[in-house]
């Protein structure tokens, strides 16, 4: 049993340390926001806050969050009203969506540490994870709305 | 926007029809039909029933939609076509995602009824019977309104969600309509004419949010890898190096000794390790160990060998059997009466769909085995249905389907091999499965865009028109190959001959992002630049005067020359490239601006224009998101994306060495923009990626004097022709 706090909540996973965080997340936990693209590190799609920051949970095993505190994109806020999500819809910037959980994520946590970042701050933050459906412009131009309003 | 954004995936046609009080409208199976039919109708129908549209005496509506949605918009784009014309309140009404049942909710394509969601169809195909069909449903609403106010139906109008009888000043929403009134025995007829004009359109061409995106910002959208039952256990096949070899053996009693093994199961061309966690899929799989069988048609093939040798010769080789694609005119004469002629060859890489869901099937089976319930993404629920019913020896109605969001498809879903997988395990294992490929695996047993040759010589007369036009194209795949040569959507040239010359190599092929236009278009517009050049002509000039445009082409190459100020001087370092192509019914024209990092063999597209004859556009701004989509999956394609295959083996495993285009490579500005038509409207999720080749390759010339003739433009081949 590995404990860790998982949007707030106290929780026991049984599951092995080396367990990839993803995994232990997504089908032990039935938290399937958080998505599974390469399984490598490559894609950026797994991406969830750990201790505030950033991380790509195909990469980060069970025992490294072992007392930690996790948010996934179901934590990020209770009824969508973070100002990333709302400028999220606001651009419509999802296509397929797969890749926007991890997408979102990976901006909340600039937004955090810099709530008014430049084009160039954006996208040298954002580069890594990746988008098939090619909606990067409009995720600028959320991560501007939300920085603008935030 | 429809709040309560739930993508219903298994709505019961029983309990639709059935439902609670209010007015339900049905469709019947015949061909080609998209007419409502009353409950009275139904019940008596000696055929298959289906809802279209239930409007409830909350003034809630909900509409059926049956288009699948993988990022495109279409689950709201068709059902806004029907509620234009029942001239509904949209903020009202809710969708359902209608199951997979083709011959009541298909579209007529090619003599039978499909739900197929590829080649940009979804709005095309599905505009006039949903439009026709909400037209009945207000028809039905108005006079039953008129009826009980004892009024003429023509005194009265509708507004949003509402009959108005204005002479009366009255009005009743048609929540209270559906309260009291009853759908007529016989629906009154609408034919084309009493549809809306252009100009009266509420929904149609105005922004109107997408339906699936509130839960695509929350997580809480289901694509089929999320769908999780009681008793569940995990899948992953691994398939054979060589594609398509067959398992023989495999070190079963060792990885049957793992944690969490549930059990082995050998599939027609691959073993699926099953256990109780995922994680334990994973370590499993690291220790299976499968002897395949030899022989595979692929074995010791080389795709580069292949691409750089065997096809130029098999193109030379007059004798090789060649497929005539298109053969108009007299070829021979024009280029025997020609003044000059010009010759130059392409290439294009196998591509991959790199779709960011990794393929993956949920199946269950019930306790007697008679029956499947699979859970996936797929582009035609209706046919993998069918397969998937096929494949386990059952009929269809045997296989209950649920349709999920998919995370991309791009061509490869409209093959269901995952979900049969899927239900294959299910059965065997006799427990529910979740069966998912790792990333390798999805690359290593994919269905690729097939790589070709492109042979493209025209003739010129006297005046130096383009009198005549061969185009040999070579690789193995079929129409997947030369669907995407149709000059006569843009061009008219009066003698050409397209032929297609194929060979076999036992690689796995499918529809990709608009087929065969990305490597034809290409070739076809490198070539028409190659001749500017030599005529010594501005491009746009050269196609303006030495080629017969079509109407629809001089349309778009217009706007697109207003658009990026085409004549216009660049800053030093960047230079503009032009192509134009058609796809599915649309014709655009596209203006890219790009710079060179010569030393390091980059390329970098700044800028972007694009200029759409689409039809009537029924969401502008979907419609501008899945253009601008397209113009970053072309890029992508064109400078990054390449697989290759040695020993038939595929040499790429994942996202670092098939790299698809970062944020930092995409382009600063796309623009978009469309010609105003009053006219059907026609495809657009394919009409951006296929100019890119050819709109990048130009640029480069105009940029460096020199050309590039294979797709992709990767660092080396970039370096290669500036050597040249
Ligand atoms: S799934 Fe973790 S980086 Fe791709
Ligand atoms: S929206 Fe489809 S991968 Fe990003």
């Amino acid at each position: 049993m590995i404990e860790l706090n998982v949007n707030g909540k106290q929780v026991a996973i049984a599951a092995e340390p080396d367990t990839p965080l993803l995994w232990a997340i997504r089908e032990h936990l039935e938290l399937t926001g958080t998505k599974y693209g390469c399984g490598s590190g490559f894609c950026g799609a797994c991406a969830v806050h750990l201790n505030g920051k950033a991380v790509r949970s195909c990469q980060t095993p069970l025992a490294q969050a072992a007392g930690a505190s996790v948010t996934t994109i179901e934590g990020l806020s209770p009824d969508s009203s973070h100002p990333l999500q709302k400028a999220w819809i606001a651009e419509q910037v999802p296509q397929c969506g797969y890749c926007q959980s991890g997408q979102i994520m990976k901006a909340a946590e600039l937004l955090e540490r810099n709530p008014n970042p430049t084009r160039e701050e954006i996208v040298s933050h954002m580069n890594g994870i990746l988008c098939r459906c090619g909606t990067y412009n409009r995720i600028i131009a959320a991560i501007e709305r939300a920085s603008g309003e935030g | 926007m429809a709040d309560n954004a739930t993508i219903n995936t298994s709505i019961s046609r029983r309990s639709f029809l059935g439902g609670a009080a209010g007015l339900t409208f049905a469709v019947a199976v015949g061909p080609g039909r998209g007419w409502l039919i009353s409950a009275a109708e139904a019940k008596t129908a000696v055929h298959e029933i289906g809802a279209w549209v239930r409007i409830a005496s909350d003034d809630s509506i909900t509409i059926i939609t049956p288009a699948a949605e993988m990022g495109q918009g279409s689950m709201t784009g068709v059902p806004i076509a029907l509620a234009e014309e029942l001239d509904a309140d949209w903020s009202k009404v809710t969708l359902e995602m209608a199951p997979a049942e083709p011959e009541i909710y298909g579209y007529m394509n090619r003599g039978r009824k499909r739900m197929q969601i590829a080649g940009s169809r979804a709005v095309r195909s599905y505009f006039q019977p949903m439009r026709l069909a909400g037209a009945q449903a207000r028809k039905v609403l108005v006079q039953a309104a008129a009826e009980r106010w004892g009024v003429d139906v023509t005194t009265l109008t509708t507004e949003p969600s509402v009959v108005v009888d204005k002479v009366n000043g009255r009005r009743l929403s048609y929540g209270e309509i559906a309260g009291f009134a009853e759908v007529p025995a016989a629906m009154p007829a609408v034919t084309a004419d009493e549809l809306k004009k252009k100009s009266d359109f509420r929904l149609i061409g105005k922004p109107v949010d997408r339906h699936d995106i509130p839960e695509k910002v929350n997580g809480a959208a289901v694509f089929s890898i999320d769908v999780q039952l009681p008793g569940m256990v995990y899948a992953s096949t691994v398939h054979a190096p060589v594609q398509l070899a067959e398992p023989e053996g495999w070190n079963d009693a060792e990885v049957r000794k793992l944690k969490g093994v549930v059990d082995i199961v050998k599939l027609e061309r691959g073993v699926a390790v099953v256990a109780d966690t995922f994680e334990h899929v994973l370590a499993a799989r690291q220790a299976l160990n499968v002897s395949w069988t030899r022989g595979a048609a692929a074995e010791g093939f080389d795709s580069e060998r292949a691409l750089s040798e065997d096809y130029a010769a098999i193109a030379e080789r007059h004798e090789a059997t060649a497929t005539p694609v298109n053969v108009t005119g007299d070829v021979e004469a024009a280029f025997v009466n020609a003044a000059r002629v010009y010759k130059a060859n392409f290439r294009s890489d196998y591509g991959y769909h790199a779709q960011m869901e990794p393929l993956n099937g949920v199946a269950r089976f019930n306790e007697a085995g008679d029956q499947v319930e699979v859970w996936e993404g797929t582009q035609a629920p209706g046919s993998s249905r069918e397969k998937i019913a096929e494949a386990l020896g059952l009929q269809t109605s045997q296989v209950i389907h649920h349709q999920c969001y998919m995370g991309g498809g791009f061509g490869r879903r409209t093959v269901t091999d995952y979900t049969i997988e899927a239900a294959l395990i299910a059965r065997s294992i006799k427990r529910p499965v979740k069966m998912i490929w790792t990333r390798e695996e999805d690359l290593a047993y994919a269905m690729f865009r097939p790589q070709s040759y492109q042979c493209v010589e025209a003739a010129l007369d006297e005046a130096g028109k383009i009198s005549g036009w061969r185009h040999c194209v070579v690789g193995d795949g079929q129409n997947l190959l030369t669907a995407g040569i149709k000059l006569d959507e843009y061009y008219g040239i009066p003698n050409q001959l397209v032929e297609l010359r194929g060979t076999s190599h036992g690689i796995r092929v499918k529809h990709w992002r608009a087929v065969a236009h990305p490597p034809n278009i290409f070739a076809i517009e490198s070539f028409v630049d190659e001749m500017a050049a030599g005529e010594n002509m501005d491009p746009l000039a050269f196609r303006r005067s030495r080629l017969a445009m079509t109407p629809r082409a001089q349309a778009v190459f217009d706007l697109v020359e207003r658009m990026s100020d085409w004549g216009r001087t660049r800053p030093e370092g960047r230079a503009l490239g032009l192509s134009v192509t058609e796809r599915s019914g649309s014709v655009g024209a596209g203006v890219v601006e790009i710079s060179v990092d010569r030393s390091r063999g980059k390329i970098r597209v700044h800028k972007a224009w694009v200029a759409v004859d689409g039809g009537i556009i029924v969401q502008p701004e979907m419609a501008r998101r899945n253009i601008e989509s397209g113009v970053v999956f072309g890029i992508s394609s064109v400078l990054k994306e390449r697989a290759t295959v040695k020993e038939g083996t595929v040499m790429q495993s994942n996202f670092h060495d098939y790299q698809l285009l970062r944020m930092v490579e995409t382009p600063e500005e796309i623009h978009v923009e469309f010609i105003d038509r009053d006219s059907a409207p026609t495809g657009l999720g394919e009409i951006a990626n296929p100019f890119i080749g050819a709109a990048v390759a130009n640029a480069f010339h105009a940029l460096t004097g020199k050309r590039l003739y294979h797709m992709p433009f990767t660092p080396e081949r970039v370096r290669q022709a500036l050597e040249a």
